[in-house]
């Protein structure tokens, strides 16, 4: 896997990301979710990434596809594999991480 | 926790509550799981957890019009439907009349990443979606502990499964969630911390390589339920609990009497046979003739054209329908003709509840007049005396309840004919023993009722033959030598007829006598007749003689007087006075 992470990490700057990120309503931790992703992205994918906002209240139906089970939830669409990332992604490490932008060192310490 | 339900709840009325339809639970929880409000089903891996859940939900659907919803943490819905498919239960079919929905919830650690605060209100979304979009009443949560493996925050999850119950509640269904029974608690993470108002405890136990598969309603708030744990079985049919325990006393009694099939046994019972729904115990010696009599019974039942429940213990339904065939018996016609069911297993096959179990859900999908089980002995083989007892007795109370005439066959030792090996002769009704009477080098059978309540009955014992005409009684030779039977009776009877004769040909000797004797007293007296009349001649001749001779010596004395020439007129008469 880490293998795996060096090589797309090298590959990162053709590539295009589509991100999905599931809220359930204009709740604090949503509209914290979003406001950490767009500064994320603006940093390290600027011009090369899509955030799609999907409200659950509104679109429950969804919720399912995607195996939505807490709130908010971010999902990567592309680049594959699939990732998802659970909180309102205000811890920065742990979220490039799971982005798979950095090496997942926290992971072996 | 649970203060909030208060508002809800009124403590006079009944709870209201919502039928699972699972054979057995809805006796135990008096009605089924409380309406609206969540259950916990708790238990080790594999003991059943997700087929109740989802019997429930199934059940709801198709008997109680009541949609369900089941969320599965564990298997896809495609393995779920697999597995419920050899249960017989078509879960395809319910989805697409929007009567069920199964969303799967997958949560994989390695997928996800924590960052930050989050909540579930993802699940609430999906929950909420599917419970709407069919008009769904019921919810199955399997198992939602899953959710503690894939994600880490403990804190998070504790609340906000708090949450989702609060919110089932709120929403009025009425919900199952189960959860994997824990080290010393009932659930790995304490869920019943979050769900009192019902906790269901399922067990799995393998005792002496047989497993018993056991159910116990651990709370019920706000309602009466049975506290025992109640043997349950997963068949093809789903789920099957056995209540039984918690019957009463209070069952119906019927007056009816239904013939045994044998007339003269009948006869003995009150010239009417047995009452209809009483328990029959047939006890008796190997080879005394228990299956003939229980055969005889089911005969006559299948006459009347009742249904006949057979469960055979230790041969094979073509054996006994063979060795019946040789008293004169066609049991396959009644087979054939579907009002005789044969049912036969190996008691060591299963664990007593099983067996207990299987003939339950037997005797509710068949629904016979008429129970035998034969013989009750072997059970013992599969359990202990005490769990036998408890067993049958139990049997015995749900066939009470049901108007179920049932005959149980027993066997016995030799020596202690009057006693069960199980212990339920008190609670039997009527109790028929045969026994052998050995005598004179051969053994032959004997019946007699050892009790048969509320009826009169025959107190005497019959000599109870197989013929191949079926049964046949007869009565016995009592006299002076005790009870005799068979080749001893007929000797004796033989012995009898030739002791009369002989009294009646001395009488006749006798007679004779007294005849002769008669005809030798009168020959007697005619004897003594002539010879009175014999002497009476001779004393009368004498006296004539004499009369002859006295005139002669007149006539001499005369002629002497006058030769003397004496003055006096010769007159007899005063010839000596001078």
């Amino acid at each position: 896997m880490k293998t795996r992470t060096e090589t797309q990490t090298s590959v990162i700057s053709e590539e295009k990301w589509e991100l999905r990120l599931y809220t359930a309503g204009q709740t604090p931790k949503s509209l914290t979710a979003f406001a950490n992703l767009k500064r994320l992205c603006e940093e390290h994918l600027k011009g090369r990434y899509t955030i799609e906002v999907i409200d659950l209240t509104r679109n429950p139906q969804l919720a399912a596809g995607d195996q939505i089970v807490a709130i908010p939830t971010l999902v990567r669409k592309l680049p594959e594999p699939l990732r998802r990332i659970v909180g309102d992604l205000s811890d920065t490490e742990r979220t490039l991480v799971g982005l798979q932008l950095r090496p997942a060192r926290s992971n072996n310490p | 926790m649970g203060k909030g339900g208060n508002l809800k709840r009124t403590s006079h009325e009944v709870l209201p509550k919502a039928p699972t339809g699972i054979h057995g639970l809805d006796e135990i929880t008096g009605g089924g799981l409380p309406r609206g409000r969540p259950t916990l089903v708790c238990g080790a891996a594999g003991c059943g957890k997700t087929l109740m859940a989802l019997e429930f939900l199934i059940r709801g659907a198709m008997s109680y019009g009541e949609p369900g919803v089941f969320m599965v943490f564990e298997e896809t819905a495609e393995e779920l439907a697999q597995n419920v498919r050899s249960l017989g239960f078509d879960l395809e079919e319910l989805i697409r009349k929007k009567k069920l929905i199964i969303d799967f919830v997958r949560v994989e650690r390695n997928e996800i990443e924590e960052t930050g605060d989050y909540d579930l209100e993802g699940l609430f979304v999906r929950l909420n979606h599917a419970i709407d979009s069919i008009g769904a009443r019921r919810v199955a949560l399997d198992t939602i502990e899953t959710l503690f493996s894939g994600l880490s925050n403990a804190a998070i999850l504790r609340a906000e499964l708090r949450r989702l119950f609060r919110w089932l509640k709120d929403k009025g269904v009425t919900a199952v969630v189960t959860g994997e029974r824990g080290e010393g608690s009932l659930t790995r993470h304490g869920l019943e911390e979050y769900v009192s108002d019902c906790v269901i405890l399922l067990d799995h136990r393998v005792i002496d390589q047989v497993s018993t598969r056991r159910l116990r309603v651990v709370k019920y708030r706000g309602s009466v339920h049975g506290t025992n744990e109640y043997p349950f079985i997963i068949d093809e049919h789903g789920i099957g609990i056995l209540p039984i325990t918690s019957m009463g006393l209070q069952h119906d009694v019927s007056n009816e009497r239904v013939s045994t099939g044998v007339p003269r046994l009948d006869a003995m019972l009150g010239g009417k046979g047995y009452y209809r729904g009483s328990t029959v115990l047939i006890s008796g010696t190997a080879g005394a003739g228990k299956t003939s009599l229980a055969a005889h019974f089911v005969n006559a039942a299948s006459e009347r054209g009742e249904r006949s429940l057979y469960l055979a213990f230790e041969e094979s339904p073509q054996q006994i329908i063979r060795n019946m065939r040789s008293i004169g018996i066609d049991l396959e016609r009644w087979v054939r003709k579907g009002l005789l069911q044969f049912q036969a297993t190996r008691s060591t096959l299963h664990g007593l509840e099983m067996h207990l179990v299987a003939a339950h859900k037997l005797i509710q999908e068949f629904k016979p007049d008429v129970v035998v089980l034969d013989p009750i002995g072997t059970l013992t083989r599969a359990g202990s005396d005490l769990d036998t007892t408890s067993m049958l007795t139990r049997l015995m109370d749900f066939l009470k309840t049901q108007k179920i005439t049932a005959i149980w066959t027993n066997l016995t030792s030799g020596s202690d004919t009057e006693k069960t090996d199980v212990g339920i002769s008190s609670l039997v009704d009527t109790w028929l023993l045969l026994r052998d009477i050995e005598l004179e080098g051969e053994k032959n059978r004997a019946l007699y009722i050892l009790k048969s309540r509320g009826m009169a009955h025959s107190n005497q014992i019959r000599e109870f033959l197989l013929t191949d005409h079926g049964v046949e009684l007869s009565d016995v030779y009592l006299g002076t030598e005790g009870v005799l039977t068979g080749t001893a009776r007929q000797s004796q009877e033989a012995k009898e007829i030739a002791d009369a004769l002989a009294r009646d040909q001395a009488i006749a000797g006798k007679l004779r006598e007294l005849e002769r004797k008669r005809q030798a007293l009168e020959a007697r007296i005619v004897a003594m007749r002539k010879e009175f009349e014999a002497e009476e001649e001779e004393a009368k001749r004498i006296l004539s003689e004499e009369q002859a001779r006295e005139d002669v010596l007149r006539q001499d004395r005369n002629k002497r007087a006058l030769s003397r020439q004496a003055d006096a007129k010769p007159t007899t008469g005063k010839q000596r006075t001078t």
